[in-house]
């Protein structure tokens, strides 16, 4: 890989040489007494740095998320991901009733083959236990993101964590780390995921979470592991070095931050396949077994399945919400990607 | 050449080596031990003490591991908890069907997606490339079983174009020699049998071929994107040379290489996805035995020879194909 991170800075030091600076020191260059060019020599540092101050260097982060603004997709995926947040914050306020409790006019409408359907009272129907479909839909934003959310971080901050030290390390550290990756890259990940779950005596929304989480595991190292060691040779590391920075240092302040963008990229993406994952494992019945959890991949994936042909509205909805907030976290990564490393734009 | 073949079988056996301590690590970790994992309802203190010494879980972990490992090479699995049935023979009955499954997924995902993905190159910024961006965008965002679902509903509940499931029409007497039902009914010239399970076979692999289309059109398109811009794809066009000779020589060649990693690492995808898909239209495949030996109580041998042969599919795959790379790409070999 060629580093993508590191490249733009160049451009961005370019931009910020300030043109009265250079004015000025010709003047100062003016044969001149020598207390009189000191005097100059401090307003001319004063200068520098209130010029410094106010502008800075346009930063990456700061030149990667002005692209990141021009870019459509990216916005139409931080709009979906900001009104999902957004729901699952105001979850309680936006629900019309309590999602576990059952009501009996619903309950009482309930039969092998009809689940109650839209009313005035309940504008979803029914879920297969008689709660308003409806609240539980909003409140399933909640868990979702808490599912999704939570198994990314521990995955990212795992993967970080191997990564890092391998790429840090190099040599023997980073080849057992890595042969350790490669087995756990070699199984498929939702066979990786269900051998995990099956460790458990009792499976709980936690097995699912960390299931999905280690399985993310290796992703995360490998891609950080690649671009710090791209990093191991660049001139940035190699002037740290030269002014005799620590390791330690050097590793954790110069080059983890630099590789931590393409890391935080991927962790993007992979909250929406975490929770596309998640509601695979509650489809193989793998999953949360608490009846009152409202969670999209759960309802998607056991009412759903299982009432289908009863009212296939309890699959539909789950899963096109599913499906939306997948592609928003995907649409908002790929944007980043592209607003990162311009050079990846098709 | 033969150096990297070498160095790559090393890789792979060291691989499998530290999956098997894994799974030697797993096994014993099981919820209440191996023991009981193995035993589930019909533990006694008789059969648990028997079953203890005749595994050697008496004896130091290393020569346990040590056996471990023996019955690994020998191919001895045990039997199913099941079933009563050795495990070999449990998954030899369930992987034609997967084969065949995950064969057709990927025959369409190949056979769409790259003319797909090249189409898109070719036009870019225009509605069909905004289309495909747009199909491959909504393909990995959907969950396949739900899919699965969809299409179950639409084409067979609503329109019965398509049998609901199984592999073969129940009745239907068909010989079967390799358990894949197509190449059965050709070799026989039963053809009758093998139109009826091709029938069967569409849906599901459909279903399957999703996420590898939408992978292997995004790789392709991006692919043939940045060969457009080479030099040597303007110097034939500067030549003279014809449409039809620069598209195949020069812009597919060249395009294509990235497309074949993309298909060997899309094997694990298809493995995940038939287990999801196999329960969708009750295939009774390799997918529906990692499901049964979960939720029916869970049969930890099939689990554990499953999980191996899966690893030794994907990794075998990958490698067939960074060699075949070789063959494709002059310039490998050079290395």
């Amino acid at each position: 890989m060629s580093d993508p991170i590191i490249q733009p800075t160049v451009g961005a030091q370019r931009e910020s040489v300030d043109p009265s600076a250079v004015t000025e020191k010709r003047e100062g260059t003016l044969p001149r007494g020598l207390d009189r060019l000191g005097e100059r020599k401090r307003a001319r540092l004063e200068q520098l740095a209130q010029a410094t101050a106010d502008k800075g260097g346009v930063s990456l982060v700061r030149d990667a998320f002005r692209r990141l603004r021009r870019n459509p997709t990216a916005m139409v995926g931080a709009s979906i991901v900001a009104l999902f947040v957004l729901v699952a914050i105001f979850a309680p306020l936006l629900a019309p009733h309590d999602p576990a409790q059952r009501f009996d006019e619903l309950t009482k409408n309930l039969t092998v083959d009809s689940i109650p359907g839209a009313s005035s009272e309940f504008p979803l129907g029914s879920d297969p236990l008689g709660r308003d479909f409806l609240s539980r839909m909003i409140h399933g934003s909640r868990q979702t993101l808490f599912v999704g959310v939570l198994a990314t971080l521990i995955g990212l901050a795992l993967g970080v964590l191997v990564g890092a030290l391998a790429g840090a390390f190099g040599g023997w550290v980073d080849n057992i780390l890595m042969r350790f990756t490669d087995v756990m890259l070699a199984l498929p990940a939702l066979l990786l995921a269900i051998s995990l779950v099956a460790m458990a005596s009792r499976s709980s929304q936690w097995t699912v979470i960390l299931a999905v989480a280690i399985v993310n595991v290796p992703i995360f190292a490998r891609l950080l592991r690649g671009s710090m060691l791209a990093q191991r040779e660049s001139d940035h590391v190699l002037a740290a070095r030269a002014l005799g920075v620590k390791r330690g240092a050097i590793v954790l302040r110069h080059m983890l931050p630099n590789a931590m963008t393409a890391v935080i990229v991927q962790a993007t993406l992979t909250l929406s396949t975490a929770i596309l994952e998640a509601a695979s494992l509650s489809f193989l019945g793998l999953g949360d077994p608490d009846i009152n959890r409202a969670e999209w991949g759960l309802m998607l994936g056991v009412d759903g399945q299982r009432y289908f042909e009863v009212r296939p509205e309890l699959a539909y909805f789950p899963a096109v919400a599913i499906i939306v907030v997948a592609l928003g976290f995907t649409l908002l990564g790929e944007g980043m990607r592209e607003a990162i490393d311009p050079k990846s734009r098709r | 050449m033969l150096r990297v073949i070498v160095r790559r079988l090393l890789q792979l056996v060291v691989t499998l080596i530290g999956l098997s301590a894994l799974v030697f690590i797993w096994l014993r970790n099981l919820p209440g031990g191996p023991i009981e994992a193995l035993l589930g309802e019909r533990a006694t203190p008789e059969r648990r003490a028997l079953l203890t010494k005749a595994l050697g879980y008496d004896q130091p972990i290393l020569v346990q591991y040590a056996k471990f490992m023996q019955r690994l090479v020998t191919g001895d699995f045990g039997n199913s908890i099941r079933s009563g049935d050795p495990v070999t023979e449990v998954i030899g009955r369930a992987f034609p069907a997967t084969v065949e499954l995950a064969a057709a997924a990927m025959i369409i995902a190949i056979g769409l997606g790259v003319p797909l993905g090249y189409l898109a190159a070719r036009h870019r910024g225009r509605l069909l490339d905004n289309l495909s961006i747009g199909g491959t965008l909504l393909g990995i965002s959907i969950p396949i079983f739900f899919l699965g679902y969809l299409l179950k509903d639409v084409f067979t509940q609503n329109m019965h174009l398509f049998p609901p499931s199984g592999r073969i029409s129940t009745g239907l007497d068909n010989t079967d020699i390799t358990g894949f039902f197509v190449l059965d009914g050709l070799l026989t010239r039963e053809f009758d049998a093998t139109g009826d399970a091709l029938w069967h076979l569409i849906l599901p692999a459909i279903t399957l071929a999703t996420i590898p289309l939408a992978v292997i059109v995004r790789i392709t398109r991006a692919s043939v994107l940045d060969v457009l811009n080479e030099d040597y794809v303007r110097t034939a066009e500067a030549k003279g040379l014809r449409h039809k000779t620069i598209r195949g020589r020069h812009i597919l060649r060249n395009g294509l290489l990235p497309v074949v990693t993309t298909i060997g690492l899309q094997t694990g995808a298809l493995l995940s996805g038939a287990v999801l898909t196999e329960r969708v239209y009750n295939w009774g495949g390799l997918g529906t035995l990692i499901y049964d030996s979960i939720s029916g109580g869970r049969d930890y041998p099939v689990l554990q020879a499953l999980i191996l042969l899966a690893a030794l599919v994907f990794v075998l795959v990958n490698l067939l194909v960074d060699l075949s790379y070789a063959f494709i790409d002059p310039r490998v070999r050079v290395r």
